[in-house]
């Protein structure tokens, strides 16, 4: 090779051509890649190995002081901290939707807690952890792929070396012999295969992120608001908790900013990740596969207790608790009927009315001095300079805080008062909710 | 002439072999006494406060990763609280990278030997070298001065909005990184004159040393990509103090915007970390294998290929922090780029080793050490690169795994292997070669134990910077730091017998390894402009008439003869048979002057005298 500029052009054809022929043989990653979400259902319906399939509640295990649930250094156990509520028969399949009331000074715990305070159940391979995500299948596969592709060229340059340095040794009598000192053939050969195999590792990589990170179009909303060192879930009937609790063999949507310092949600046995970025919303989706207890981590560096985000009083690690078919709904019904909680759209439709966003905006489609709330969610809208801009979480966000880095067609600028400020995060949540549900 | 006659050895009066200068005294014993040192622009003395600067950071850094590993051995508290921890785990990442590794290889080892690699007297700007050396100890004083002051709890990449809110003393350590970027591009623009205008003739570009070409790669990304991490820093500071807005969400600025900032200069700083150590390695290989670099041009191609590629992929950190999904697919994609000039090197430096006659000294076994750490790191870089399995795997010790290989395993280990390497030239002591080779073997075994449990720790989602842990990750813990107590005890035994060769090691020869490269012809330790009589610039890995005389004392017996140097490229690349012997030797430029000149005043500064003809800077350019 002579030329630096045949080097790259060699390396630049090489993945032009292989590019290519990965576009060709299975097109250009997309949204629609995806599997929808009638497919998993019955493909991976896992045996249950802990929890009987059926409308049963899960059997409840009491928590073991030894599971990872007390750890060493974790802090006292507090039992007044525990809920004190539930029924002797906790959720009792009969009347699934009637809530026992709170019995005061009980420290037993509620059903779903018992579900929480389950010892985790990560087991998986050597490797990994199980995995429950339905797209994480997929990365797992590159997972495994990239590490046979691994071992072997580890194993092939590790046994080049020892062989070589054995045969070639200096010993009495042994002298170097002459070789060449460079080949082409081979130094293009050994330069063209690595740069194939790199350019179908990136390629099968983006085809599979593009799923991981494209939710379907209906999915199950929760919000999270992280903040030193605990996790603020809000379900849609505005029941909050700092575990997350979502229905199997559904796809959830978690829309996720910060009060504070960046976080990360990262549930291990899902394989997604996403950092949680302060008056921002960023976005996770899954669709679990398997009911059952999983770690939930910030893997974001936030500080003290990083390592114990969501760590409950008496020690016990922040979870995903995957609930089987129906218990998602009784969940969220028990917990409301227990903890009241209201429901953020009746929030956003108060501030609606209180904050004066009536004046200007209807929520019937007629346009008054601005733009009417009703269809405008997820829905790309004209803009003043010509653009289109999809109107989402972050949008409307923006529209609330600074309303005028945006403005609509055919509506006059610089009329909408900022709220930067003045709302807080649960009152920007209950505007978003509510437009969203003027559909 | 070319040759060096094979005259009896000059003895010392203790009856060892005298290879120091013989009309001078050599560059450790020309002045004495402390000022003589710290007022030195001698690049050797200069490299030397830096060495041991770099040593001494590498103790304390070292120290503070093995009371990471403590706190680790058990979930939850085992030897200090959270806030402790985070502070012990800021101070190892920002101690290492910021005072070890960047400045290990270019600044202390690249200081010392590559000017007499090139066959130069001194670097081009002895005063701007000296300078950078103390904004390197400020710099190092005030990010270590962060610990009395409370000590960091940031994490070394001080993210922001975190860093906004820190009560610890976010500034002073700013200041200091502030400053050793300072130190960074000053070395890195003196390395840059200095590689162009003090080749001296009859070395064109084909003929460099590859750990000339590495550093010179190293210096352009040292000059592009540090000034970035300054105004960074810079405006962390006056965000920090005077609320500008510019990271600050609540002021509305973009604290993701802080990432690119910061990457845009740390992923060129991973190359300005690692291509330095491949250098060595290309050298290493060369010497202890007894033959050219296979493939030179492929090697110095991909250094310069990986400089400018890592400009272009600061943007993997950052796959889960938000940035888009475009910018995530562009990212990925280049990022694959960088893999394949790295496995270009890997392929190349198996293929030195084959048909040579390899010897196993200590610094060629850091050497293969290298090789195959390198290809763990590089390796486990590929599942990094793809967007789909770094969703999972960022963030966590698999991370944490594979830039220890890269950045330790690579970096360190080269740099080890260099100092052993060069260790008897600028000292004039040989070290303890039996404890050297069990070092080196402990650094191996104790590196791998430490982190090949990480990756699986890693995949099975263990995430980093965590004081407490799940227990299924305990024996995975227990075996890293097992592994930690055995890479720190070899790292600190290898620095006592290297200290301890000055007094007691025997006097090192002037060419103990056989190498080709043109320090070996220098004194050692060289006098203070590092070479009595000019250099005679050999075929490039040229080891036909390097012969072994006792053991570890090589000399020249017969003429190298290469062709003249217009067909510069393909000197190193000639077959060689025993029955076609190479023609023509190589007339020095020095040789040339020398006769007309009479012979080189040794103490002449380059540049600064008309008569000094020995070092012509700027002859470089006419052999091309």
């Amino acid at each position: 090779m002579k030329s630096f500029a045949r080097f790259s052009m060699m390396i630049g054809l090489t993945s032009a051509v292989t590019i290519a022929i990965c576009v060709a043989l299975f097109g250009t990653p997309s949204a629609d890649a995806q599997p929808t979400s009638a497919e998993p259902q019955t493909a991976t319906q896992p045996a249950q190995a802990d929890v009987p399939a059926g409308t049963q509640p899960p059997v409840v295990q009491q928590p073991d002081p030894n599971t990872p649930g007390s750890p060493a250094g974790g802090k006292a156990a507090d039992p007044a901290k525990n809920q004190a509520t539930t029924s002797t028969n906790p959720g009792g399949p009969a009347n699934p939707n009637v809530s026992p009331p709170p019995a005061a000074g009980a420290t037993q715990r509620t059903w779903y807690e018992e579900l929480a305070y389950r010892p985790i159940q990560e087991e998986g391979t050597f490797w990994m952890p199980k995995s429950v995500n339905i797209v994480a299948d997929d990365s797992d596969s590159m997972f495994y792929a990239t590490l046979g592709l691994s071992a072997f060229f580890f194993i092939a340059i590790a046994g080049a070396v020892i062989y070589l340095v054995i045969k070639y040794r200096h010993r009495p009598g042994h002298k170097p012999e002459p070789s060449a000192g460079h080949n082409d053939a081979l130094e293009i050969t050994w330069t063209v295969i690595p740069t194939i195999i790199c350019v179908f590792l990136f390629y099968y990589g983006w085809r599979t992120y593009v799923q991981v990170v494209t939710p379907p179009n209906k999915a199950v909303e929760v919000n999270l608001l992280a903040k030193r060192w605990t996790w603020n879930f809000t379900h849609s009937n505005g029941v909050e908790d700092s575990d997350l609790h979502v229905p199997v063999n559904k796809p959830v949507r978690v829309v996720m900013t910060s009060t504070d310092v960046l976080h990360a949600f990262y549930a291990p046995v899902m394989r997604v990740k996403q950092d949680i970025i302060p008056r921002r919303y960023t976005y996770v989706w899954f669709h679990a596969t398997k009911p059952g207890t999983y770690r939930l981590t910030c893997a974001e560096y936030c500080g003290t207790d990083h390592s114990q985000m969501g760590m409950t009083q008496d020690g016990r690690r922040a979870v995903v608790v995957v609930h089987q078919e129906g218990d998602y709904e009784r969940y969220l019904a028990d917990k409301q009927a227990l903890e009241g909680g209201g429901d953020p759209i009746d929030h956003g439709k108060r501030l609606y009315e209180k904050k004066g966003c009536v004046t200007c905006h209807s929520i019937d489609g007629s346009a008054r001095i601005g733009p009417s709330f009703k269809g405008v969610f997820g829905k790309p809208q004209a803009m003043a300079d010509g653009s289109k801009v999809v109107a989402d979480e972050n949008y409307l966000r923006e529209s609330l805080m600074v309303p005028n880095a945006k403005t609509r067609a055919g509506f006059p600028a610089g009329t909408m008062p900022a709220f930067e400020g003045q709302l807080k995060e649960r009152d920007i949540e209950g505007i978003i909710a509510f437009i969203k549900s003027l559909e | 002439m070319a040759t060096t006659p094979a005259t009896a050895p000059r003895l010392t009066k203790r009856g060892e072999r005298d290879d120091g200068p013989v009309n001078e005294p050599d560059f450790l014993n020309v002045t004495k006494g402390l000022k003589s040192w710290l007022v030195t622009l001698d690049h050797k003395r200069i490299g030397m406060m830096y060495l041991f600067g770099i040593l001494f950071s590498l103790i304390v850094g070292g120290a503070f990763a093995l009371l990471v590993r403590m706190e680790l051995w058990v979930p939850g508290g085992t030897i200090v609280d959270q806030d402790t921890y985070n502070k012990f785990f800021t101070l190892h990442g920002g101690v290492t990278v910021f005072l070890v590794i960047i400045p290990g290889i270019p600044a202390a080892l690249g200081n010392i030997i590559m000017p007499i690699q090139l066959g130069a007297p001194d670097v081009a700007f002895p005063r701007l070298n000296l300078a950078s050396f103390y904004l390197w100890v400020s710099g190092a004083l005030l990010l270590v001065g962060a610990v009395p002051f409370g000590g960091l709890d940031t994490g070394w990449t001080l993210y922001t909005p975190y860093s906004l809110e820190s009560k610890t003393p976010v500034l002073v350590a700013t200041s200091g990184v502030f400053l050793l970027g300072f130190s960074s591009i000053f070395t890195g623009l003196n390395f840059l004159v200095t590689i162009h205008k003090f080749r001296p003739q009859g070395m064109g570009w084909f003929q460099l040393p590859l750990n000339i070409w590495a550093l010179y790669a190293t210096a352009i990304m040292q000059v592009l990509a540090t000034p970035v991490l300054g105004i960074t820093v810079l405006l962390l500071t006056v965000e920090r103090f005077a609320h500008i807005g510019i990271f600050d969400p609540t002021l509305g600025g973009d604290p993701v915007l802080f990432q690119h900032f910061f990457w845009f200069y740390s992923h060129p700083a991973v190359y300005i970390m690692i291509i330095p150590g491949m250098g060595v390695i290309s050298e290493l290989m060369s010497t202890f294998s007894r033959k050219p670099l296979f493939g030179y041009r492929f090697v110095a191609y991909s250094s310069i290929s990986l400089a400018l590629l890592s400009f272009l992929v600061w943007g993997h950190h950052m796959f889960v922090s938000g940035q888009s999904r475009l910018a995530n697919m562009v990212f990925s994609a280049l990022t694959f780029t960088v893999g394949i000039p790295s496995a270009v090197k890997v392929f190349n430096w198996v293929a030195t080793l084959y048909k040579g006659d390899i010897r196993l000294k200590t610094p060629m076994l850091y050497a293969l050490s290298f090789l195959l750490l390198f290809t763990i790191g590089g390796l486990t870089g590929l599942f990094l690169g793809i967007l789909a399995v770094d969703v999972h795997l960022h963030d966590t010790y698999f991370v944490v795994a594979h830039f220890h290989y890269v950045m330790m395993g690579s970096t360190l280990v080269a740099f080890l292997g260099a100092l052993h390497y060069w260790w008897p030239k600028f000292t004039g002591r040989m070290y303890n070669e039996g404890l050297g080779k069990i070092c080196a073997i402990g650094v191996f075994v104790g590196f791998n134990l430490t982190f090949l449990p990480q990756f699986v720790m890693g995949a099975r989602g263990m995430p980093r910077r965590y004081w407490d842990y799940d227990p299924q990750y305990t024996l995975y813990h227990q075996l890293s730091t097992i592994g930690a107590f055995i890479l720190g005890i070899s790292i600190f035994i290898s620095v006592c017998y290297l200290m301890a060769s000055f007094k007691t090691g025997k006097r090192a020869p002037r060419n103990p390894w056989g190498g080709s490269t043109l320090e070996w012809q220098a004194p050692t330790p060289p006098p203070l402009y590092n070479f009595e009589k000019p250099p005679v610039i050999h075929e490039l890995y040229n080891y036909d008439d390097l012969v072994e005389v006792e053991e570890d004392v090589w000399e020249r017996r017969a003429p190298t003869e290469v062709e003249p140097t217009d067909a510069p490229g393909d000197a190193h690349a000639h077959v060689r048979h025993p029955e076609n012997p190479p023609t023509v030797v190589t007339t020095s430029r020095h040789e040339e002057l020398a006769s007309e000149a009479g012979p080189v005043p040794p103490t002449v500064m380059p540049g600064t005298e008309a008569e000094e003809p020995g070092f012509i800077p700027g002859s470089g350019k006419e052999d091309k």
